[in-house]
């Protein structure tokens, strides 16, 4: 019915590319953001959490489109470890700002070479 | 309707990681109710701890798979996962000692070690990208932590940042590899994907899931071009700790790499051989040449491991049981070589205060000659010179190299170690040819019984080396059978 209705009322059937690209597309988003952030260290973990989402598109849409439930497990276990992962990366940019007072990127430079 | 049952799996295979899992939470309980500080107590219970796992994995049952083929145990990860024990339980000791020294010492500390090796334990026996995916997060999220320990310090919370930052990347690239594997591969079992990967035809789609899976992995194992968190992260972190960052996790990654390269992708070893001669020839590379110029002894040893798994990764490019026999008796002389090392690191103190400039170690064989001895025995193995245990470790990689006709490889291998001789054999000359700084404080027991057990083993190991290169072989064969 999907082929037909894009047919006659030219809708677009939303198929398994356009997840793979909306995710390919978040996922290089959330690594340009870790690279070439120049402000502060939350964009940095808004840019980590992007990242795991993509792959959880990923996992979804290819759960979806397999017909097999272990990638919707997967992404379960994705969404909870990322909790863990933010909780940490919080907890550790709290000590850093208590040491710094700044959780500007480019004052992270105590140590280089 | 029939009620839908389930069989309990069986726990028998995972018993070491039970022990330790259970472990932690009473320890945790443990240290909370004692009112006093009770960080040796924790430290040591958890040695014993370690110690009977590795017991209960040697004598536990061989070839099995359990929880749904999630988990999967067999001679070589046992041989790895005793390996990781022991890297684990020696620098527990160094950190006990350093914690007490510096006055940070908390009970927390010997159980994030112990979280962290738990998580090792299980990506080591993972059989699946879902139980590799949350093993290898087990021991990230617990390392992060165990950087930033000293939250106090400026540069340890500034290591635990850079850690943390370009970890979860490289946690974020595994993952998108895996989900690229998942949705071409259709399962995110193990034999499962070697069944798909050897049949079917290999569509760009689970290549590219596999180069970001490899790009996850040598992050971990900080392989150039993935390195760059490494000198930061080791010098600033506490020694102790950064001796620990070296060694387990360097064991258990090395591992795992060699598991899924040579297990599920198997039968893609045209594509990965390729990635992997790279990066090794990269990271014996820059290993060498970037260290010349250090001056911190930690960051020294930040391109030295560097260095190290790039060597180790030759074993990996041959993909073969030889090559994988090469690659465990190197990560075995590897862990004495470095805690040995990182013992006599610790023992840098000048009136109670740790030092770790290399030009501290001026004229030490003058004020402490058997320090200095240590020392030179680890540097002249770390090079690759006979009659040390580091030349053997390096001579069965480079032969299994030249016998699969990797001949450039082990060339480059070779060239590499001759350069890295230079700033090891310049330990060595400063210590015994400079006018002497200023003098050590004694070395603590622990420390030193460390420090001078591992310098003897690295003769030993070169004396007889049969028995442990034949474990090595016998894991080597377990894994390709399997």
């Amino acid at each position: 019915m999907s082929e037909h209705a894009a047919a006659a009322g030219g809708f677009l059937t939303i198929g398994l590319s356009h997840y793979l690209t909306v995710s390919a597309i978040l996922f290089t988003l959330g690594i340009f953001g870790i690279f070439l952030n120049r402000k502060n260290l939350i964009v940095i973990m808004m840019s980590i959490e992007l990242m795991l989402l993509a792959v959880n598109v990923n996992l979804v849409a290819f759960s979806s489109f397999l017909g097999d439930l272990v990638g919707q497990v997967f992404t379960m276990l994705v969404l909870t470890v990322a909790a863990a992962e933010a909780a940490i990366g919080l907890a550790i940019v709290v000590v850093f700002y208590r040491n710094r007072r700044s959780i500007e990127v480019e004052d992270i430079n105590e140590m280089k070479g | 309707m029939p009620i839908p049952t389930t069989e309990l799996p069986s726990f028998i295979a995972a018993y070491p990681e039970i022990l330790m899992a259970v472990s932690a939470l009473a320890l945790l309980m443990l240290g909370v109710f004692r009112t006093k500080d009770s960080t040796t107590l924790v430290t040591w219970i958890i040695v014993v701890v370690m110690a009977v796992a590795a017991g209960l994995a040697i004598r536990g049952t061989h070839d099995f798979q359990t929880f749904n083929h999630l988990f999967v145990i067999n001679g070589f990860t046992i041989f790895a996962k005793v390996l990781t024990l022991l890297g684990a339980g020696l620098t527990l000791l160094l950190i006990n000692d350093w914690a007490h020294d510096e006055k940070i010492a908390r009970f927390e500390l010997p159980i994030l070690v112990l979280f962290a090796t738990l998580g090792m334990m299980l990506m080591i026996s993972a059989n699946d990208l879902i139980s590799l995916y949350v093993g290898l997060e087990l021991q990230s999220l617990s390392l992060y932590v165990l950087a930033a320990f000293h939250r106090d310090s400026q540069r340890a919370t500034e290591a635990g940042v850079k850690y943390f930052v370009l970890g979860a990347l490289a946690s974020g690239l595994l993952l998108y590899g895996s989900s690229l594997v998942y949705g071409f591969a259709g399962t995110t079992n193990f034999d499962g994907l070697a069944a798909a990967v050897k049949s079917g035809p290999n569509t760009i789609g689970i290549i590219v899931g596999v180069v970001f899976v490899i790009a996850g992995l040598a992050f971990k194992v900080s392989a150039v071009p993935f390195h760059m968190w490494t000198p930061d992260v080791y010098e600033g972190a506490p020694t102790p700790i950064t001796a620990f960052f070296s060694i387990a996790p360097k064991i258990a990654g090395l591992c795992l790499f060699l598991r899924v390269l040579v297990g599920p992708f198997a039968a893609m070893i045209e594509q990965w051989q390729q990635v992997i001669i790279l990066i090794s020839i990269l990271s014996m590379a820059w290993g060498s040449i970037a260290a010349i110029a250090q001056k911190s002894i930690k960051r020294l040893m930040a391109y030295s491991s560097i260095g190290h798994v790039g060597y180790a990764l030759i074993g990996l490019v041959v993909g073969n049981e030889e090559g994988a026999r090469g690659l465990l008796f190197y990560l075995l002389v590897y862990l004495f070589m470095n805690v040995g090392t990182f013992a006599v690191i610790l023992s840098m103190r000048v009136k109670g205060k740790y030092v770790e400039q290399i030009s501290d170690l001026a004229g030490l064989s003058k004020n402490n000659p058997g320090v200095a001895m240590a020392l030179a025995v680890l540097m002249f193995s770390m090079a690759g010179i006979p009659p040390m245990a580091g030349f053997l470790g390096k001579f069965y990689i480079f032969v299994a190299a030249v016998n699969a006709g990797f001949v450039t490889l082990a060339i480059v291998g070779l060239l590499a170690s001759v350069v890295g001789a230079y700033y090891y054999l310049r330990l060595i000359k400063i210590m015994y040819f400079d006018e002497p700084a200023e003098a050590f404080d004694p070395p603590g027991l622990t420390t030193g019984i460390i420090m001078a057990v591992s310098s003897v083993l690295m003769l030993v190991f070169f004396i007889v080396p049969a028995p442990l290169v034949n474990g090595a072989e016998a894991a080597a064969k377990a894994l390709f059978l399997g």
